[in-house]
């Protein structure tokens, strides 16, 4: 018996056992639609915290004050005040590999234009932060060196701020209370989006470091010093030139541990990429089972089959099947289930996992990897629990199966 | 006793020698054949008959390739078929047998026709040929019209008729008929036995046939029975002798 023929004996034993067909495939169907929601759900928020992190900059290293060394008692990053704006200057003139070297500290509170007052992020920071960040302006002009080293009072304000204390008014030029000191808005910053960690960047205000620093928080040291890298592959080089010459401005001997922590968005987002995938693969696991239980379904359904269609099997050896016939089209017949079942579970799954990102927010792709793995898997699931019960029908003694009642 | 002692120049279409088969029911030896020896020239038409534990179910089966003998040598057509695979075996029910049985064993919820056709599909037909040679021979049953038909919607006599042509389909040598009447009337088991008489007339076919009803027996040319394992008698059926 050739392959289509085989075939068709197999569907139209799928067609006419409809109801048992159906609810075997639905094992198949929840199991595949299951795997493809969950997956595409895990990469979707894969994808948005990744999108988010590389938000924060290209070639970004952020430089904290304090220690994050494994063993031994530290004090977390932030909690010493060893980071000066002389260090800034430093890695600024001595590290060739810093392209833009921004200052960073930050108050947050309430800040006040007329009636409207919305509680807010204030970032202290350099003329360069624009440029560091990738982070164009929408109106206005950014305040430059001169701002800074005068600690001039002027700002820069993020999307969401603009929206809740201005609303339809244009803000350029107007006066903001930041901590009751009245602040220029100089300018208006383009969308950014939220950053990892649930910080929408938008809600924030950027005025320069000096002023913050005197005027809202009185104090001489900084929070962070911004850094951005020639380029991605100076990155490691600059990390380590910075390292070098914050050890040697701090007074660190060689055996003593960094006193600052110094981070790259590569290495957060491979942190944050590492737990992702292992949510998705946790996730799709977690679905697999169900897809287990769908393929031990099938193998129950046929073996209630083989043992139900004894006779025909007989009937179908006594007029010339061999054994590879009847292995055949019980096999297809588990085969052909399990993968219709799997086309439906994709169709399915695809929806849900569409309906999902709607709901939670997430921009889910349903991509065709996850797609094709689900189809393969199907398939496989019907070649693996269809095999024992067709194995077992194509061995029945013809005899014996005939004189079955 | 009568032996059936003729000597024709006819080829002998099955000859066994000494065939004997044993089952091992845990482990304690049951012969149920104890040596049999049986020629079987093309075109005839033989009654096996005998009561029920005499073998004659084993015989069939081995006859119809179903089973092996456990001794002894089985010769179809020339060639032996004794020790062969479970596969080969099923190539010989497919080209060289036609099986008739008491409870028609036609596939229920599947059309006439398609039941004629299976043993088609096993020897790899095109679906047109398979079709039209299923129609023709469903004709001859005088079964036009009913070719959609699913046998639970068909009499006893139908049925068997189906499965008559089920057994012509692949154009077969022999046809085993075991109790083909056994489940009919008396009437419509005549009409069987007309066709099967037909049959062996007209086209030749060599008819072995198992039946307990000695009516039925009566149509055969030659009746064999069995008792214990052995054939005790092999007498010619003067009524039918073939000229």
């Amino acid at each position: 018996m050739n392959l289509s023929e085989a075939f068709k004996v197999s569907t139209r034993a799928i067609y006419k056992n409809k109801l048992r067909s159906i609810l075997t495939g639905l094992g198949i169907i929840i199991g595949i639609a299951a795997v493809v929601a969950l997956v595409s759900i895990g990469q979707g928020v894969s994808k948005k915290i990744t999108n988010q992190i590389e938000a924060l900059g290209s070639n970004l290293l952020i430089v904290f004050p304090g220690s994050t060394s494994m063993g031994g008692i530290h004090g977390g990053f932030g909690s010493v005040n060893t980071l000066m704006p002389s260090d800034a200057v430093a890695i600024a003139n001595q590290v060739p590999d810093a392209l833009y070297v921004s200052p960073g500290v930050r108050w947050i509170g309430q800040t006040v234009f007329q009636n409207q007052n919305w509680s807010t992020t204030v970032m202290g920071v350099g003329s360069s932060f624009p440029m560091i960040r990738d982070w164009p302006v929408a109106e206005g002009n950014f305040f430059d060196k001169e701002d800074v080293d005068a600690s001039a009072n002027v700002c820069a304000i993020g999307q969401v701020v603009k929206e809740q204390l201005f609303g339809g008014i244009d803000p350029i030029g107007k006066i903001i209370k930041i901590k009751n000191i009245p602040f220029k808005v100089v300018a208006v910053m383009a969308p950014k989006g939220t950053a990892g960690f649930g910080q929408d960047q938008d809600d924030m205000i950027l005025a320069p470091y000096t002023t913050i620093q005197k005027k809202l928080l009185g104090i001489d040291y900084l929070n962070f010093i911004f850094v951005k890298a020639i380029s991605s592959s100076a990155i490691n080089t600059a990390q380590q030139e910075i390292e070098a010459l914050l050890r040697q401005r701090h007074n660190i001997s060689s055996k003593a541990d960094d006193d600052f922590t110094i981070r790259n968005v590569t290495d957060m987002l491979s942190a944050v990429m590492s737990i992702t995938n292992l949510l998705t693969i946790f996730l799709g696991s977690i679905a697999s089972i169900s897809l287990l239980v769908g393929g031990i379904g099938i193998m129950n359904i046929m073996l209630v089959s083989v043992t139900e269609r004894t006779r025909e099997i007989g009937i179908r050896m006594a007029v010339g099947a061999k054994r590879r016939d009847i292995l055949l089209q019980f096999l297809l017949e588990a085969v052909t289930l399990s993968t219709i079942g799997g086309i439906i579970g994709i169709i399915l799954g695809s929806i849900l996992s569409l309906t999902a990102s709607s709901f939670i927010k997430v921009p889910i792709t349903v991509n065709i990897f996850p797609i094709i793995i689900a189809f393969i898997f199907s398939f496989a699931v019907g070649v693996f629990f269809g095999l024992y019960p067709a194995t077992k029908a194509s061995k029945l003694n013809p005899i014996e199966a005939l004189r079955y009642e | 006793m009568l032996q059936d002692t003729r000597k024709d120049n006819r080829e002998n279409v099955v000859k066994v020698i000494n065939l004997k088969k044993t089952y091992f029911l845990d482990g304690v030896a049951v012969p149920a054949l104890k040596g049999v020896n049986l020629e079987i020239p093309e075109g005839s038409f033989v009654s096996i008959t005998g009561a029920s534990g005499s073998g004659k179910t084993t015989f069939m089966n081995i006859l119809g390739c179903l089973d092996t003998p456990t001794e002894g040598e089985y010769i179809l057509e020339g060639t032996n078929v004794s020790s062969l695979t479970p596969d080969k075996l099923a190539e010989i029910r497919n080209k060289k047998i036609g099986f008739i049985f008491q409870n028609f064993n036609l596939l229920a919820r599947t059309s006439a026709i398609e039941n004629v056709e299976l043993p088609l599909i096993y020897a790899n037909t095109s679906k047109q040929e398979r079709q039209k040679k299923a129609m023709s021979l469903l004709e001859m049953m005088g079964l036009k019209g009913f070719e959609r038909h699913f046998p639970q919607q068909l009499s006893g006599g139908q049925q068997q008729r189906v499965a008559i042509a089920r057994a012509l389909v692949n154009s077969p040598r022999i046809i085993l008929a075991d109790e083909p009447t056994g489940n009919l009337d008396s009437k419509t088991s005549y009409e069987i036995m007309a066709i099967l008489t037909r049959l062996n007339q007209e086209m030749g076919v060599t008819i072995i046939l198992v039946t307990h009803e000695h009516d039925i027996a009566a149509y055969a040319q030659r009746i064999i029975t069995f008792k214990d394992g052995v054939i005790i008698s092999d007498t010619v059926n003067a009524g039918k002798e073939k000229s």
